[in-house]
């Protein structure tokens, strides 16, 4: 070590005998560089700002839900009046024996599994569609199906609403158009549709088929495209049918892209909420709550029962929990953690 | 042999029906293809139409795809706001300051927590990208009970700085998810180059990864502007009382709970909502699909 590097002196003394030339002193900037480096810290500070905004308004508010749940938290408790009153289990004693919890988990349930289904079908079936038309054709398609996907859940769902009104709306008056082998008549003019359930979920379901099909038609058209076409003519040579082909060739080869829509559209489809919320005419009729708007109503209506609603929320999380830890999963082996 | 060879077409007549066959499948698939881009364009359509139809139109029992007699007086009603009280403009501004702040927000805040995970390896890493991946999936219908208690101790309900904070930080798994695919598709001997030529760390930032990172901003981004601009469960939570801080999702559910009927009015009210999305959508098109394939379907 001859060559003594500038600004650090006395590492080597002056042959001369002079006093070492004291260095410029660093600026805060750069010893707080220093500092980042030596102790590798550099990714937590990056990490920080997300971590703060995550841990706050979303960690935090999960585990009051969980310390909620066990507790007796209503208006009084709100405002102060009376202290919280710790009960145990009560509120989910409470709630597994309450026929209306059963009921909204019901209506969760079978619409989860109607909607999943069939926004995989309409959305693989387009996908597909798109994969065999030519390109402008392709990119016109893909265009429109993007402006159902980007519209808003509150103008959906409105517009629907409206499409199906009883009076005036567009859906009645097409199916009392219908031929009777088609089931359809003059029963159906002036049909309610957000009267009761069954219908009100029918519509439901056309409306969640309708904004969430373009996602699982885009996403399913982007792994087709890395299938080499060989493997389809191939297949198509030695007489394999398009549902063979399908089965055989095309969903094997896009497993891991349907496995992921699958529990994606499992979760956004079970917590469905604002346009339940919007069809079924805000909280009014209860018959027609699913369980996120059971919650809901819980809390804020009057008189609010945070603490039950907070039990019923937690019951909620714990469900789509389990379902998030298969799409984790599928999303780690997809290579989601390199 | 010779009974085989004879059954067999000529090779001309072949090459006709191969190409008749040919282009009448691809005319049926354009067929089909219009088909579900008409189907699934209708329910806009019908909102448009029916927005610029007067009462008359609307409300007769046999619908027709067009206006007859096109009017604006639906927009009128919705723009002078003699329904609510507040003209339309109080509530887009209301969105866009909201939508547009915790957009900034949650993409800065979301870029810096992807260079950490794109550029370093470090202690918990995993564990980060695995908590991201599950906050994301947490139900809003169930953390809003406790945010709305929290709120209203830190007296942020019917404020549009509270609903700030929740976008943002609700925005940024998915924001982050996507955008870490971007930053790390930069390759990395570039920012090593600039940095052996003597530039800092935050030169670097500047002047090499945030311009090239910037396409992938802007697609990334979308997915938490329509989050914030279409979010409804906070907002109709947190602005209970305060019509004059409505954003427009919660602007256009009030119209609609209040004015059942007029559906004339309702339908100009959701167009003016959701016109804006449309054209911004058609608008990056190109750019959004490169989001979309490269983060969402990687997870």
């Amino acid at each position: 070590m001859v060559r003594t590097a500038h600004g650090q002196p006395g590492s080597v003394s002056d042959p001369a005998g002079r006093p070492p030339r004291p260095a410029p002193p660093l600026s805060f900037r750069q010893r707080s560089e220093i500092w980042i480096r030596r102790h590798r810290v550099a990714p937590y500070f990056l990490l920080l700002p997300s971590l703060v905004l995550i841990a706050g308004l979303v960690l935090w508010p999960a585990a009051q839900i969980a310390e909620l749940s066990f507790q007796n938290y209503g208006l009084p408790q709100l405002v102060g009046t009376v202290p919280t009153q710790w009960v145990g289990l009560s509120n989910y004693s409470q709630i597994l024996h309450d026929p209306e919890f059963w009921l909204s988990l019901r209506l969760s349930v079978f619409s989860a599994v109607a909607m999943v289904v069939l926004t995989l079908v309409v959305g693989t079936l387009v996908g597909l569609l798109l994969n065999r038309l030519g390109s402008k054709m392709r990119a016109f398609v893909a265009a429109v199906a993007t402006l159902a996907w980007a519209t808003p859940t509150v103008s959906a769902s409105v517009i629907f609403v409206w499409l199906a009104t009883p009076d005036g709306g567009v859906v009645d008056w097409f199916l009392s158009k219908l031929p009777p082998w088609l089931d359809g008549g003059a029963k159906w003019a002036g049909f309610s549709w957000t009267n009761s359930a069954l219908p009100a979920y029918t519509l439901l379901t056309v409306l969640v088929v309708w904004t969430g099909f373009p996602f699982i038609a885009i996403s399913v058209l982007a792994g087709l495209r890395t299938i080499p076409s060989e493997l389809h003519d191939s297949a198509r040579v030695d007489g394999a049918g398009p549902w063979r082909i399908f089965w055989r060739v095309t969903y094997p080869l896009l497993r891991p892209i349907f496995r992921v829509l699958f529990l994606l559209s499992i979760i956004w489809d079970f917590g469905v909420f604002t346009q339940v919320y919007i069809v079924i005419g805000e909280l009014g009729q209860r018959d027609m709550y699913n369980l996120g708007i059971y919650e809901y109503s819980t809390a804020f209506t009057l008189p609010p029962a945070y603490g039950l609603a907070s039990a019923l929320a937690f019951i909620l999380t714990i469900i789509l929990l389990i379902i998030t830890v298969g799409y984790v999963r599928a999303s780690v082996r997809q290579g989601a953690l390199q | 042999m010779t009974i085989r060879a004879a059954k067999t077409p000529s090779r001309t007549v072949r090459a006709h029906r191969r190409f008749w066959t040919s282009r009448t499948r691809r005319a049926g698939l354009n067929l089909l293809g219009l088909l579900v881009a008409l189907i699934t364009l209708f329910p806009i359509l019908w909102m448009i139409s029916t927005a610029f139809k007067p009462d008359t139109e609307w409300y007769s029992l046999t619908p027709h795809p067009l206006p007859a007699h096109p009017t604006l007086s639906n927009f009128r009603s919705v723009i002078d706001g003699n329904v609510i009280g507040w003209p339309y403009w109080t509530f887009l501004k209301n969105s866009l300051f909201v939508t547009l702040v915790s957009v900034a927000a949650s993409s800065a805040v979301a870029l810096l927590a992807a260079i950490a995970v794109a550029r370093f390896k470090f202690r918990f890493r995993s564990t980060y990208l695995i908590m991201l991946l599950i906050v994301q999936m947490l139900p809003q219908q169930a953390l809003v009970i406790a945010l709305f208690i929290d709120f209203r101790s830190l007296n942020l309900l019917d404020s549009l700085v509270g609903l700030i904070l929740v976008y943002t930080a609700f925005a940024v798994p998915v924001t982050f998810l996507m955008l870490r695919n971007f930053v790390a598709a930069v390759p990395r001997e570039l920012e090593e180059a600039a940095a052996i030529d003597g530039a800092g760390p935050y030169r670097v930032f500047w002047r090499i990864l945030l311009p090239l990172v910037a396409p992938g901003l802007v697609a990334t981004s979308v997915f938490a502007f329509v989050f914030a601009y279409n979010e409804f469960i906070f907002a109709l939570t947190f602005l209970g009382t305060d019509t004059a801080k409505f954003t427009l999702p919660l602007y256009v559910q009030y119209f609609y709970g209040r004015n059942g009927a007029n559906w004339g009015g309702i339908m100009a009210a959701s167009t003016l909502f959701t016109i804006p999305v449309l054209a911004f959508f058609l608008i990056i098109q190109r750019r959004l699909a490169a989001g979309l394939l490269s983060g969402a379907v990687k997870g």
